[in-house]
This record gives structure tokens, C-alpha cells and sequence, in this order.
């Protein structure tokens, strides 16, 4: 994932491979660890000639802010899905994050 | 008849015991005591309610519920009891349902929500050497919280520790791993589940406050058995200034929560046990009652 979120442009899985070759992964590893990421939803890949190229969904940071927006909220099924050191009624925080989470599909198009 | 009377009576007993236990002192010490006496008025007061519909519409039988329930259920083509008894009873029998199908939806969707958080974490949470067993979020605000589970995980952002010295944060994180632990995720449930089924109920909701400042107590206890209690204190107060905080002018529950959980760190002095069984024992037999009437 670090390799997906440091390279701008979509990656075929050699890539990645040489980019964590100090690790020295196998091929096959790594396909299938992007193959389960892409299952999953955390990256896209798309058809370039004959090999699979791969690239992130959204950013670490746009990540961390649904984490974020997770452990915040108290309403529905996020109040019940975590527990937290010290609840509060409202947090305008949580507010904060869903609108900039909300926008960013906005900027994309752009 | 004699059935609807006592379910009447529970109910009422549950609806009017919300409010003193919500705010009794002496159950805050003795968190698990007190946890579990919500579920059982939880319970009782559910089933008294279901009850005393199916009691009511039921009564021209003169039999035990569940046998009468039968017997219902074979006259219904021939439209032999009265038109309003037998909306009772489809009442009742939703009302039962609906608890159940709003019970097992939450577990669903809460379970759906842990697996995408999980996953995520996967991706950018990081472990620290500083506090082993722990999982950091490069984020600026502090927040510090518990993902249940089978593999339960302890999170904390890297602006919760920033904000806290070393034993404070490991006080924290011995207060997350004994909710992890204890599953307190399972007690709160039914709670969560009732309050989605019933938002505008204010019993509920004051429920549902009651039992998760409880069990926020009693993970507070746990964490003072490993860490110091002079540390989970002064992070709890670095929590209530720090992060979310409610808006100016409404005093919100975290912060009288707060206070109370304050008042209580360190004085560890827990109720006499005669006083604990009687208590369990005025649950259980209010929970008892309504069950029996169903059952047999």
C-alpha cells in the first residue's frame, strides 16, 4: 500500500516488487495481496495492454479521516461498534470531518 | 386476568426503577452489580410489555399465555375472539419481533462496521515501541478507543499521545484492554438496539447513558488494578480539556460523566456484599415474573 500511496501513477505489480526488492517479495505474493486490496476495495486497477495496473481508491489521509470519523461518532451503529476512553454527548469535530469527507469526491471531479 | 395485572405491575415497577438507578450513587460502586441489574430490568421491562399486550388480548381464554397463544392461533380463521383483542395480540407478537429483528440488525451492521475498521487500520494504524499493544493513528486530534472483537484492538491517535505522558497513556490503555477483554461491547448492545427501536423513549436513553458510564466504571476499575490510579485520573481530566468537546453553554454528559468517574478513581471502597446480593436478587426476581408468565 505505502508503494501504491508514493507512486502518483497506477503501478503493475513488478513495480511494487522492485520497490520493495531490500524485502525481496515473490511475485506471486504480492498479486495476491493487491488482488485481496482490490477485493476489498482499497485500490483499482484497470487493463493497460496485458498486464493489470493498480492504483489507491482514496489517500492515507482520506483513511485516516473515515478512522477518525468512525471513532468520533457517536450516533447509530458507530456508537455501538467501539467503545471510548471518554464519551461525549456532541463533538463538533466529528462534524468537521464528515463535511471535508464529503466535499472530496467534489474535488475530484473537478 | 390475574396475568395482565402482574405484567402490569412489573412494567410499571421497570418503568418507575429507570430513573432512581440511573441515578443511584451506590451502584457506582459496584459497576458490575449495577450492569447487571440494567439487564435485567431491560429484560424484564421488554417482556412485561410484550406480556401484558398478549395478556390482555388473550384473556377470554383463561389459560396460560402460551397455551392461550395456541388456541388463538386455531380460532383465528373463525374469527371467534373479539376484533381489538386480537390487534393486541398482533401488537404484542411484533413488538417481540421487532426487538429481536432490531437486536440482530444492530449485531449485523455493528460487525460490518468493525470489519471496514479493521481492514483500515490494517492499512495506516502503526504500532509504537513506547506502548506495546497499542495501535497509533497519525492524527492531531486525541482520541482513544477500544475495536471489540474476537481480536480486540486498542487504538489511540498520535494526538492522544502526544497530549499524554507515558503512564497516563498506559493507564489508558489498560482502560481500553479491559473493555476488549470483559466484552463490554455485548453489554451495551441490547442497549443500542432498544434506543435505534425507540428513539424518542427518554427511559431508554437515560438507560442507555446509565449502563455506559457504568461500564465505563468498571473499566476504570480494571485499568487501577494494573496502573496507577493517580494516572487515569489525570488522563481522564487531559481527556474531558483536550478532545471533543460539546458545544459552549451545554453542559454535556461527558462532562458530568467525567466528574463522576473522577469522584470515584482511588476510593475504591465497594458495597457491602449483603446489599450487592439483594440487589441481584430484586433483579432477578422483577425479571422473573414476566418470563414466568410467558413461559409456562
Amino acid at each position: 500500500m505505502e508503494v501504491l500511496w508514493d507512486n502518483p501513477a497506477p503501478v503493475v505489480v513488478r513495480d511494487v516488487v522492485r520497490a520493495l526488492s531490500d524485502r525481496d517479495p515473490a511475485y506471486t505474493t504480492i498479486m495476491t495481496v493487491l488482488n485481496r486490496l482490490t477485493k476489498k476495495g482499497f485500490v483499482r486497477r484497470e487493463l493497460d495492454g496485458r498486464a493489470w495496473r493498480y492504483a489507491p481508491v482514496a489517500s492515507r489521509e482520506e483513511y485516516v479521516a473515515q478512522l477518525m470519523l468512525d471513532a468520533l461518532s457517536l450516533t447509530g451503529d458507530r456508537e455501538a461498534a467501539l467503545t471510548h476512553f471518554v464519551r461525549s454527548v456532541s463533538s463538533p469535530e466529528a462534524d468537521v470531518l464528515s463535511q471535508a469527507l464529503a466535499r472530496k469526491p467534489e474535488d475530484d471531479e473537478l | 386476568m390475574i396475568a395482565a395485572v402482574h405484567l402490569l405491575a412489573t412494567l410499571l415497577i421497570c418503568s418507575w426503577a429507570v430513573r432512581p438507578l440511573a441515578t443511584a450513587r451506590w451502584v457506582w460502586r459496584a459497576p458490575s452489580t449495577g450492569i447487571i441489574l440494567w439487564q435485567l430490568v431491560g429484560l424484564a421491562w421488554v417482556s412485561s410489555a410484550v406480556g401484558l399486550l398478549l395478556a390482555i388480548g388473550l384473556a377470554p381464554y383463561d389459560a396460560p399465555i402460551p397455551v392461550a397463544l395456541v388456541r388463538w392461533c386455531r380460532d383465528l380463521p373463525a374469527g371467534v375472539s373479539p376484533l381489538w383483542r386480537s390487534v393486541l395480540v398482533v401488537v404484542g407478537l411484533l413488538v417481540a419481533a421487532g426487538v429481536a429483528v432490531a437486536l440482530v440488525v444492530s449485531w449485523f451492521s455493528v460487525l460490518r462496521v468493525r470489519r471496514r475498521h479493521r481492514d483500515v487500520l490494517a492499512l495506516v494504524a502503526r504500532e509504537d515501541r513506547a506502548l506495546p499493544g497499542a495501535l497509533i493513528i497519525e492524527h492531531p486530534l486525541a482520541v482513544a478507543y477500544c475495536l471489540p472483537g474476537g481480536r480486540g484492538a486498542v487504538v489511540l491517535s498520535s494526538g492522544a499521545l502526544r497530549a499524554l505522558s507515558r503512564d497516563e497513556a498506559l493507564a489508558v490503555l489498560a482502560h481500553e484492554q479491559s473493555h476488549a477483554r470483559e466484552r463490554h461491547d455485548l453489554v451495551l448492545l441490547p442497549f443500542a438496539a432498544l434506543r435505534r427501536a425507540l428513539p424518542r423513549l427518554r427511559l431508554v436513553t437515560i438507560a442507555a447513558d446509565a449502563i455506559a458510564l457504568l461500564v465505563e466504571m468498571r473499566a476504570d476499575d480494571g485499568a487501577c488494578r494494573q496502573q496507577n490510579a493517580s494516572s487515569l485520573a489525570a488522563a481522564l481530566r487531559r481527556f474531558s480539556t483536550s478532545s471533543a468537546r460539546p458545544p459552549a453553554g451545554a453542559l454535556g454528559v461527558a462532562d458530568t460523566a467525567v466528574a463522576a468517574r473522577l469522584s470515584r478513581i482511588g476510593d475504591g471502597a465497594p458495597i457491602r456484599p449483603a446489599l450487592r446480593w439483594f440487589a441481584l436478587l430484586s433483579g432477578l426476581v422483577v425479571a422473573s415474573t414476566p418470563l414466568s408468565f410467558l413461559v409456562f
